[in-house]
């Protein structure tokens, strides 16, 4: 791998740019691998560079339906933060957050990782009372988090309009968290992965598990049949669809959640701001363009693209907190399919075909995780055991009654 | 915005209906023996399919009656809405729909 530093900066500026080395290979599958991750998202390469880098294993191969990072990578709003209510789920958002906090150097790519501050806004009286418990849970499990008055947030946002149809009270603050530039942790994790030597086959759609035995075999693919000792299911937004090819039944719907951006402003949004009531957020990238994320829609969908009123009722609720913004252009809106899962927590582990693991259900919420979602997945399918962190965010969990509601802290109504 | 066929009101905009979700699944009438195993599948697992899908609306904005109908997840299309008790249409059997 060429080390990216001021250096080799500097050394190619001297030979126009045209001497960069391509950031990874394009390789034809081989015929067999030790571990194949099927989804080459965020969480699925990380999974093979945790898998490469911590457990040592060398013959990992990740297949991808389209292209690296196409998916739900590039069509979240960015948003990381660790604040979530309960142990379980807090536990490994909080180790997402550790890794991110030295992911740009681990990897060697700028993943442009910016700890501008998350606040999670209260409009009613028991919104404040959740936010006071939430900041406490977060506090006794060792997160940073704050309660902030209605006057604090003015002080940090001077141009918010507080006295809204769902008045302003106050909100939860937790400084740690920011944004990251989405595609950067794609590529970043692609590249660390491929000098460790995974190969990473694009364009090549999982088609079927074979299974011997109740133990996985491998995967049949568009380029041919894989052979596999273990194989990782990384693929939110298709997870039931792939689960299904080894007759694997999930709790999951898919849904669509939207976002949208504006057109490019000169800077004026210092932080993230979440609203849970009323099923807007939004941020500043910093490219300049405001960066806004709405509620999922109300039905299962595969398609990409959601309901117009679903951004219309986003808009409003912007538009009302947030006036000056009345008249920004909005340059694009999408729509990514999220995997709802019951208790809006994931569901990672082992599954019951042998050799077969899944990393699903992230819902509304995965970009953050991407680091900490990757790390277990890895020793989750080196070891074939999970790792503390994701012990009780089974599949079994369905089956026991031991599930983590964590409705009130995924920031997305849904 | 996608206009939907409610069986008693007629077509109606989205916005007057609420998606309950997949369609079809009968309450066990052997609760007391039943497994671990068979309530979470009851309970918790779907069948998420992409492509036809048969769910259950209500038209909460409009008459308050449930209705099943099969959509395809994929074009968001409706391709047929049923009452409820009524057999579904031949289409909708095909899908896995029965008399619900």
């Amino acid at each position: 791998m060429q080390k990216f530093s001021i250096w080799s900066l500097l050394r190619n500026s001297m030979s126009y740019h045209e001497g960069w080395e391509k950031q990874w290979r394009s390789p034809e599958p081989k015929r067999e691998y030790d571990v194949v991750v099927i989804g080459a998202g965020g969480h699925g390469l990380a999974t093979a560079y945790y898998l490469a880098k911590e457990h040592g294993l060398r013959n990992i191969a990740v297949v991808e339906k389209g292209y690296l990072g196409g998916g739900n990578t590039a069509r979240n709003t960015t948003i990381v933060r660790s604040n979530y209510l309960w142990d379980e789920s807090t536990a490994l958002y909080e180790k997402a957050m550790k890794l991110w906090e030295g992911l740009s150097q681990d990897i060697n790519y700028n993943v442009m990782f910016s700890q501008r501050g998350v606040m999670n806004l209260g409009h009613s009286l028991q919104d404040m009372r959740d936010i006071e418990r939430r900041v406490s849970a977060n506090r006794l499990n060792g997160v940073d988090g704050e309660v902030l008055s209605a006057a604090q947030i003015k002080e940090m946002i001077p141009f918010i309009n507080l006295n809204t149809r769902y008045p302003v009270l106050g909100a939860s603050l937790q400084r740690r968290g920011g944004v990251a530039r989405h595609d950067a942790v794609a590529w970043g994790y692609a590249r660390a992965a491929d000098a460790h030597g995974v190969d990473i086959i694009q364009n090549c759609e999982v088609k079927g598990i074979r299974r011997e035995g109740g133990a996985v075999a491998g995967v049949e693919t568009a380029k041919g049949f894989i052979k596999a000792k273990k194989v990782a299911i990384v693929a939110a937004g298709h997870s039931s669809v792939v689960a299904d090819m080894a007759g694997i039944r999930l709790p999951i719907e898919c849904r669509p959640l939207q976002a949208l951006v504006s057109e490019p402003l000169k800077p004026i949004f210092p932080n993230v701001v979440m609203s849970n009531a009323i099923h807007a957020y939004i941020s500043q990238s910093d490219k300049g363009d405001l960066v806004i994320g709405a509620g999922v829609d109300q039905y299962a969908g595969y398609g990409q693209r959601g309901s117009y009123q679903t951004i219309e009722q986003t808009l409003q609720a912007i538009v009302e907190m947030f006036p000056l913004f009345s008249r920004v252009r909005m340059n694009r809106q999408w729509g990514g399919i999220v995997d709802i899962s019951p208790d809006a927590c994931p569901i990672i582990g082992l599954t019951p075909v042998k050799g077969l693991y899944s990393n699903c259900g992230w819902g509304t919420g995965g970009f953050k995780a991407t680091p900490g979602s990757g790390w277990v997945m890895a020793h989750t399918v080196a070891q074939d055991r999970p790792h503390a962190l994701n012990e009780a965010l089974s599949l079994d969990r369905f089956y026991s009654g031991h599930l983590i509601d964590e409705h009130g802290a995924a920031g997305v109504a849904h | 915005m996608l206009l939907i066929q409610c069986p008693w009101c007629g077509e109606r905009a989205e916005t007057e209906f609420t998606c309950g979700g997949e369609g079809g699944i009968v309450r066990p009438a052997t609760s007391e023996s039943m497994t671990d195993a068979e309530w979470g599948d009851y309970v918790f697992m779907r069948k998420n399919p992409k492509g036809l899908h048969h769910e259950q609306w209500r038209h909460s904005a409009g008459c308050g009656r449930w209705f099943n109908a099969l959509r395809d997840t994929v074009s968001y299309r409706f391709h047929g809405v049923w009452k409820i008790g009524e057999p579904a249409p031949a289409q909708a059997a095909v899908h896995g729909g029965g008399a619900v």
